[in-house]
């Protein structure tokens, strides 16, 4: 049954073009519009103001290791899952001042402590896929936790609108439908799109959605139109070729083989680089370090992302806790898919499968994860 | 506090890390303000006498002179740094220890007769001991701007050692090999350039050394796998930093092999 009134849950479809007037809705509203765009070989995410800036007739061949953007010719915006770069630059900065130290020039050696005065910044993310929602949801339980809450994070993401769009053209190393994640935006957006041949399907999913919609030409999403979407996101699920069967078994599967030889293994063609993390939405690790300026009055404390891939990162007072490849790739693998059950109450993983693509080391994680999964071999 | 007393000594090099220096133009004056410039042909003809405090080094040793006067700075130096590649892996000049020198130098000058080198050229460490090494070709000015100021601090300088990666990433870099299959040794590169070659749009040639977590042996086929020509592998590896030890012994063992098929 479609319903004839904006309001949270209702489906409306739009014309392509009237995207546009979405988009313009929300600048007028003095968000800042951030989307994916075809740059450097592949899609990055970036200022926009319109559809004329969309990855519009690309889509791209995945593999461990290797990007490959591809012309379609179609007159699709959003077939392109996404590139090595995620929303979290937005919300969780690479790098970010955490304060400034001044010394008091007349009550030396006094110090005073300020936070940096930043501008606040609304961010309008759009084009976010139902893997990245995923890892955003994730992000906010580590940096919105009660009793340890993020300032500089907080800020950036209290106010900021979210426009997804399901999945209907999934790439070779996506596995939202193991994760559960995708390829359907289920909950925590303002609005998730479904892109048909000439039309979006847009279901509502704020009160801040629907003053985006008012003054739009929208009309109710007929049956026809729901049932068209729903045809495209299951034949989505079903080109969805990796598989990391029964998830929720790792915690104890990957824990419970700890000496596996297969962590030597892959320990040999890890390159301990890092790229595996900087491009997970979920992963939040980062390091602080003082800059100070001459002529030493003044010291800026940077935060930046960090790796537990970096033997730096380890390193703490009499050696490195994880002094090779294998404890940190070991580290890396069973923070993501066993121990963060216990620490955030679900896997770190979303299935978007940018580890996979982006490792320079062409390590399928998913192939070690079954050869360790299965035990020691006999 | 009586300010400390630099001294900055050129060994065979191009002088591009002295530069580094100099290029800190909005520094420079606080920087001269808070230690005493007592050696720096590069920057003032007043020379001033040993001993030092911090005795910046630049350039490899390469010939008998420069063999002596290492260990004189040594000896007349609280604190000895390397500032670049050269000075601390060898750099340029000591790809001619992978040739023939003599035959190098006929090829090069109408009279090598005139000329007086060693045998091989080496990183200052190979004869004195080393108190920091600062990599790069050339240095990033402000890793050395650190160094310094760390050294006034009587801290740690902060120099991270993770891969070129990391910076790839963080600045927002797309990966050049994965997109482009460009080949690129960022990888295993120690950070310090800010990932400056890959932000334009080339491969890491792996400048500022190899990374102590570097992993050659898993580093190299992938790179063969990507090579634009035969044996480009190797000249990524044996370039700048190719006689840092974990580059040199990588690229013997390849040509080891390739010589037995």
């Amino acid at each position: 049954m479609s319903k004839q009134t904006l309001e949270v849950g209702a489906t409306i479809i739009i014309s392509k073009p009237e995207l546009n007037n979405l988009l313009k809705n929300l600048s007028d509203l003095d968000y800042e519009l951030a989307g994916p765009q075809v740059k450097d070989h592949t899609v990055v995410l970036g200022p926009i103001e319109s559809l004329a800036e969309l990855p519009k007739g690309y889509t791209s061949q995945e593999e461990p290791g290797k990007y490959t953007l591809i012309s379609t010719g179609k007159e699709n915006y959003f077939d392109v899952t996404s590139g090595p770069q995620t929303w979290k630059k937005y919300f969780f900065p690479p790098r970010t001042q955490l304060m400034i130290f001044q010394q008091d020039p007349d009550k030396s050696p006094t110090w005073s402590m300020v936070s940096p005065v930043e501008e606040l910044r609304r961010y309008a993310l759009i084009g976010v896929r139902p893997c990245d929602l995923a890892g955003i949801q994730i992000q906010d339980k580590i940096f919105l936790a009660d009793n340890n809450c993020d300032p500089i994070y907080r800020d950036r993401r209290e106010g900021a609108f979210i426009l997804a769009v399901n999945c209907t053209e999934p790439c070779g190393t996506c596995f939202c439908t193991s994760m559960g994640t995708g390829p359907k935006a289920e909950e925590g957006f303002d609005l998730a799109l479904t892109e048909g041949k000439d039309h979006f399907l847009i279901e509502i999913g704020s009160e801040v959605g629907i003053n985006i919609l008012l003054d739009l030409d929208w009309k109710a999403a007929d049956v026809k139109h729901q049932k068209a979407a729903e045809a495209a996101l299951q034949a989505a699920r079903e080109k969805i070729n990796l598989n990391l069967p029964q998830p929720d078994n790792l915690e104890t599967e990957l824990l419970s083989n700890l000496e596996h030889p297969q962590w030597d293994d892959v320990a040999g063609r890890c390159l301990s680089c890092g790229s595996c993390t900087q491009v997970c939405p979920t992963c939040f690790c980062w390091d602080s370090t003082d800059k100070t300026l001459l002529p030493g009055d003044k010291i800026i404390r940077y935060r930046s992302w960090d790796s537990c891939f970096n033997p730096d990162y380890s390193y703490v007072s009499h050696g490195n806790t994880r002094p090779n490849t294998r404890s940190r790739y070991r580290q890396w693998l069973t923070h993501k898919f066993a121990s963060w059950y216990e620490q955030y109450g679900s896997s770190g993983c979303v299935g978007c499968g940018r580890c996979i693509t982006w490792c320079p080391g062409e390590i399928n994680h998913l192939e070690e994860i079954a050869a360790i999964r299965e035990g020691e071999p006999s | 506090m009586r300010k400390p007393r630099i001294a900055v000594h050129k060994f065979s090099s191009c002088d591009g890390c002295q530069l580094g220096i100099l290029n800190l133009e909005d520094e420079l004056l606080d920087l001269v303000g808070a230690v005493e410039i007592a050696y720096f042909l590069e920057a003032t003809s007043k020379i001033q006498p040993g001993p030092y405090d911090v005795s910046l080094v630049e350039g490899s040793v390469s010939t008998p002179h420069e063999l002596k006067r290492i260990k004189d700075i040594r000896k007349e130096s609280g604190m000895l740094i390397t500032i670049g590649t050269c000075a601390t892996a060898g750099g340029i000049q000591a790809l001619r220890n992978f040739t023939e020198p003599g035959q190098l130098a006929e090829s090069v000058y109408d009279h090598p007769d005139y000329l007086d080198y060693l045998d091989l050229a080496t990183p200052v460490s190979q004869h004195v001991k080393v108190d920091l090494e600062i990599w790069g070709c050339p240095v990033n000015k402000y890793q050395l701007l650190e160094a310094i100021i760390a050294l006034l601090q009587q801290r740690k300088p902060n120099l991270p050692s993770h891969s070129v990666c990391l910076d790839c990433k963080r600045n927002s870099t797309v990966c050049v090999m994965v997109a482009r299959g460009i080949p690129c040794v960022g990888p295993v590169t120690r950070t310090g350039c800010g990932a400056l070659c890959p932000a334009n749009g080339r491969g890491c040639y792996g400048c500022f050394g190899p990374a102590p977590q570097a992993d050659l042996d898993a580093m190299i086929p992938l790179l063969n796998a990507v090579e634009e020509y035969p044996g480009q592998t190797v000249h990524l590896l044996r370039n700048f930093a190719g006689y840092a030890p974990d580059f040199r012994k990588a690229v013997d063992v390849m040509l080891e092999e390739s010589s037995k098929k």
